[in-house]
């Protein structure tokens, strides 16, 4: 086997280009661009090809020749039938269309638009998502015994029970922290006893339900995404529709549910493992004592708060499913779309419960504070 | 000469099922190999060590005198340009589009500039009898004989020496099952490759193989021409290509 080659030979009036050797693809020279030179300036001189000399011919091959002649015959060629062949497959194609988008200045202005048009069909679709929720529950009301149980305490599981110890992990470590940063400051102006009052407030009405929402949104949240978009790309979506069973009673209703049980109480149980690490940090770092802690905290901090931090849980839980299974639903059936999907199902669940958050902040404002 | 595969005392246990009990089998350059065998007899298995997807337990595979697990990886690279995969489902990636999917492994070679890849993705659009226009369609678009006439041209696209083949027909309708075995034929005789399938349909066996080994019982009990295997006296074969349906059609094609 012998790389393809190239030999000129001048004679009176044109000359004669000779090519050997194997033309096939894992024979051509690397690189090609001094041999593809080499053969647009002899088919430029008006040279005549002989290829008699060539062992083996592929597509490659026949391609390089032919954008080297120029896309067409030249005037004398010597090749076999064969060859021929090959090289008239590759005169049948049409040329490369140069494909230039014109740059437009106003092109940002068009991206914004594209944009806010997906963000309103976003909107569209999840209400029209929440409404067909709404008729399920009506219609499930109505034949309680079609009332997916199966899958709601399989959710159930998975996405709350599953997530006790790294809830718990997460929620004890940032009652650590917060408490020693605190107790630090709290020291220079003697108020050490005020530990209690802030742990307690921040910790139970705001830390505990946003860390558990963030760790939900990531954990269950883009499993969701992910399951029912991996189900929409092997058609068993479809599958289900054709056995008569309704994808949102089946898939989506479950999941939410599911979530907006398990979340108020994986806040509860955050938070009170991030009040545990902030005890055990105090205890540390100031010697206040356990007892006092325990015997402090339902005084200065009203039990609103607990009952605030679990409707948050609640709503957060809501949005999270549906905001999961709505893009899950969205998936096209390629894997660029589901892992795009994905991403958008975790980014937009935690920023619309940070906004959520905001809004409840400033709703409950005169509720749950001590001193008011 | 070189045989394109060379399987020597090929063993496969998974666990202490023992799949393949040392397989012995030569395919010669040209040659047109059907594996043919049993539900679970492990054929679709002894094809994924052929192309390296998995290492037998004992044993080693050869393609063109190269091992195919060779330590080198750049061995283990152009051995590997040197054959094309027919997957079952086409295994086509679901995110580029047909063009895309035929002219990845064309770029992955960073020899060839964007004209000349242009015009060999349409070379084997045309070689797999499809129309430019479907060039930009994605792969959840077509149709099954049309994902499988694209995965045949994306595996054609590096010109291979082989060709394996998983159940090239499986999924079609016998008249689209008829047009893609025929067309398997014309660029086999074209293009001159050597080909090893794995297939259940008679008809595509049929249509085809130029030799067919049979694997029952962990080894293989046939390796000859399909006339010469029908005369095997073992009670697989005998299931299997002597109903009154396959007789017919063995009759028919030979």
């Amino acid at each position: 086997m012998a790389t393809a080659a190239v030999e000129f030979s001048e004679t009176p009036g044109t000359g004669i280009v000779r090519l050997s050797g194997d033309w096939t693809l894992s024979r051509l020279p690397v690189p090609l661009e001094t041999l593809q030179a080499q053969l647009r300036d002899f088919a430029a001189r008006g040279a005549a090809w002989e290829m008699s000399g060539v062992s083996r011919l592929d597509s490659a091959g026949a391609v390089v020749l032919w954008q080297a002649w120029g896309r067409h015959w030249p005037t004398t060629l010597v090749a076999s039938d064969e060859q021929q062949a090959i090289l008239a497959r590759a005169a049948a194609i049409s040329p490369a269309l140069a494909s230039q988008r014109p740059f437009s200045p106003l092109i940002w202005l068009a991206r914004l638009g594209w944009l806010m048009l997906a963000a309103g069909k976003n909107a569209r679709d999840m209400t029209a998502l929440i409404g067909q929720l709404a008729l399920d529950i009506v219609y499930l009301c109505a034949h309680p015994r079609e009332i997916p149980w199966r899958e709601f305490s399989a959710t159930l599981y998975k996405s709350g029970a599953l997530a006790l110890p790294v809830t718990a992990l997460v929620g004890f470590l940032i009652g650590v922290v917060l408490s020693y940063l605190s107790s630090l400051q709290l020291k220079t102006f003697g108020a050490d006893i005020f530990i209690v009052n802030l742990l307690g407030i921040s910790v139970i009405r705001e830390l505990g339900p946003v860390i558990v929402a963030v760790l939900v949104a990531g954990r269950s949240g883009s499993a969701m995404t992910a399951q029912i978009g991996v189900m929409r790309v092997t058609e068993e979506i479809d599958a289900l529709a054709t056995m008569g069973i309704s994808r949102t009673v089946r898939l989506v209703l479950p999941k939410v549910a599911a979530l907006a049980v398990a979340m108020p109480l994986l806040v509860v149980w955050c938070s009170a493992a991030g009040i545990l690490g902030g005890m055990v940090s105090a205890n540390l770092e100031m010697e206040l004592a356990y007892g006092y802690f325990i015997s402090t905290l339902p005084k200065v901090v009203p039990v609103a708060n607990v009952w605030i931090g679990i409707g948050k849980g609640f709503c957060f839980g809501l949005l999270i499913a549906l905001i999961a299974c709505h893009f899950g639903l969205k998936v096209r059936p390629n894997t660029e779309s589901l892992s795009s999907r994905t991403t958008s199902s975790v980014v937009a669940a935690i920023t619309v419960v940070i906004i959520v958050d905001a809004v409840f902040a400033v709703l409950t404002r005169r509720i749950g504070m001590p001193g008011l | 000469m070189t045989p394109a595969i060379e399987l020597r005392g090929v063993t496969t246990r998974f666990g202490k099922v023992v799949i393949h009990d040392d397989i012995h089998l030569d395919v010669r350059t040209g040659d047109i190999l059907c594996l043919v065998g049993g539900s679970g007899s492990g054929k679709t298995t002894l094809l994924r060590e052929i192309v390296g997807l998995l290492a037998p337990t004992h044993g080693t595979v050869r393609l063109f005198g190269q091992a195919v697990l060779d330590p080198d990886p750049r061995v283990r690279r152009d051995v590997r340009r040197r054959f094309g995969m027919l997957f079952q489902q086409g295994a086509l990636f679901s995110a580029l589009n047909v063009f895309d999917n035929i002219a990845f492994p064309l770029r992955e070679l960073r020899i060839l500039d964007k004209s000349h890849i242009h015009d060999l993705v349409f070379m084997k659009l045309a070689m797999v009898e499809l129309e430019p226009r479907h060039a930009m369609l994605m792969p959840a678009e077509l149709s099954g004989g049309m994902i499988k006439r694209v995965a045949l041209a994306r595996a054609l696209a590096l010109e291979p020496e082989l060709l394996v083949l998983d159940e090239p027909t499986a999924g079609l309708d016998p008249d689209l099952a008829d047009n893609f075995v025929q067309l398997i034929r014309t660029l086999q005789k074209q293009l001159g490759f050597t080909v090893a399938m794995v297939t259940h349909d008679l008809d595509t066996l049929a249509g085809l193989a130029t030799r067919v080994a049979v694997l029952a019982g962990q080894r293989i009990i046939a390796d000859a021409s399909p006339a010469e295997v029908l005369d095997v006296d073992h009670p697989f074969i005998k299931t299997f290509f002597c109903s009154e349906h396959a007789r017919s059609v063995m009759r028919r094609r030979l």
